[in-house]
């Protein structure tokens, strides 16, 4: 009996596993020494953004296109969610020579 | 020896990098030297941010020296902890000297200005001053560090000042 039971549940596990689209995916992007990286990666709208400033210096995370900026106190992390399709080019406000691009596809 | 090197170096930051092509590997500053002279680069930002901060009145004027402020107390902090990690007492020198010289009457000089004037002067110094460090830094005091560590420093700093140079030129176009 309760073998069966736990074997429907899983079942209805697995039913409702396949119902659900598929997850957003978390993407990493990490300042280090002044280095964006990757400085190139694609995304698809609704994923998210893990920025992680490993710097003791501040840094921004700075679309050219006004999509997203976002500040990062040193040694922190912040998230964003990408809204739309496009290939974003992004720099550091305080480091303009830090630059990258996103490319986030439907 | 020493006084070539320096006085090719403080030329390099004041007048123009290409002084500094003249100067051979013989006449080298040593670790200790070379430390003095970029934690003294860096208390010179510092204190002309300082300055801005109390004269400027434009918004992105303000905020760059806030940037300013907070990087290169950052940076000569991490250079603190390296020398002291590294047991190596900072030694003045005569570019540390002749910097700070050349400072102090800068700050005099924009001390006299106000207003937009004062910005303007303020912003294109900060142009002209990281340039000129990062000439020295590229030219002379990274190939010259002997520790790896302080050479990874001075090469973080480059890039970091590379920005602040960008970053500067940024706000100069925005002041006209």
């Amino acid at each position: 009996m309760r073998l069966g039971r736990l074997f429907s549940i899983s079942i209805a596990l697995v039913v409702a596993a396949m119902a659900v689209p598929a997850r957003a995916a978390t993407i990493e992007i990490t300042m280090e020494n002044l280095v964006i990286s990757p400085a190139e990666i694609s995304a698809k709208v609704g994923d998210t953004i893990n920025w992680i400033n490993k710097d003791v210096f501040a840094h921004t995370a700075t679309a050219k296109n006004g999509d997203f900026d976002v500040t990062l106190p040193p040694k922190t992390s912040a998230t964003s969610i990408l809204k739309r399709a496009g290939t974003i080019d992004y720099y550091c406000r305080y480091h303009p020579n830090m630059k990258a691009t996103l490319k986030v596809e439907h | 020896m020493f006084s070539r090197w320096s006085a090719a170096i403080a030329a390099a930051i004041f007048l123009s990098s290409s002084a500094l092509q003249g100067a051979g590997a013989a006449d080298k500053p040593t670790d200790p030297q070379i430390a003095h002279i970029a934690y003294t680069a860096g208390v010179i930002d510092i204190n002309a941010a300082k300055q801005a901060q109390k004269k400027a009145k434009s918004k992105d004027v303000k905020a760059f020296a806030e940037d300013m402020l907070r990087d290169h107390e950052a940076v000569n902090k991490q250079a603190l902890a390296l020398v002291k990690k590294l047991n190596v007492t900072p030694e003045d020198n005569d570019t540390s000297k002749a910097l700070s010289r050349q400072a102090s009457e800068k700050l005099v000089e924009l001390g006299k200005l106000n207003g937009a004037a004062f910005e303007k002067a303020y912003v294109a110094n900060e142009v002209a001053y990281h340039k000129a460090v990062n000439s020295a830094l590229e030219a002379q005091l990274i190939p010259s560090a002997n520790n790896a560590e302080l050479k990874s420093l001075l090469q973080t700093g480059l890039k970091i000042f590379q920005g602040h140079q960008q970053h500067a030129e940024h706000v100069a176009a925005g002041l006209k």
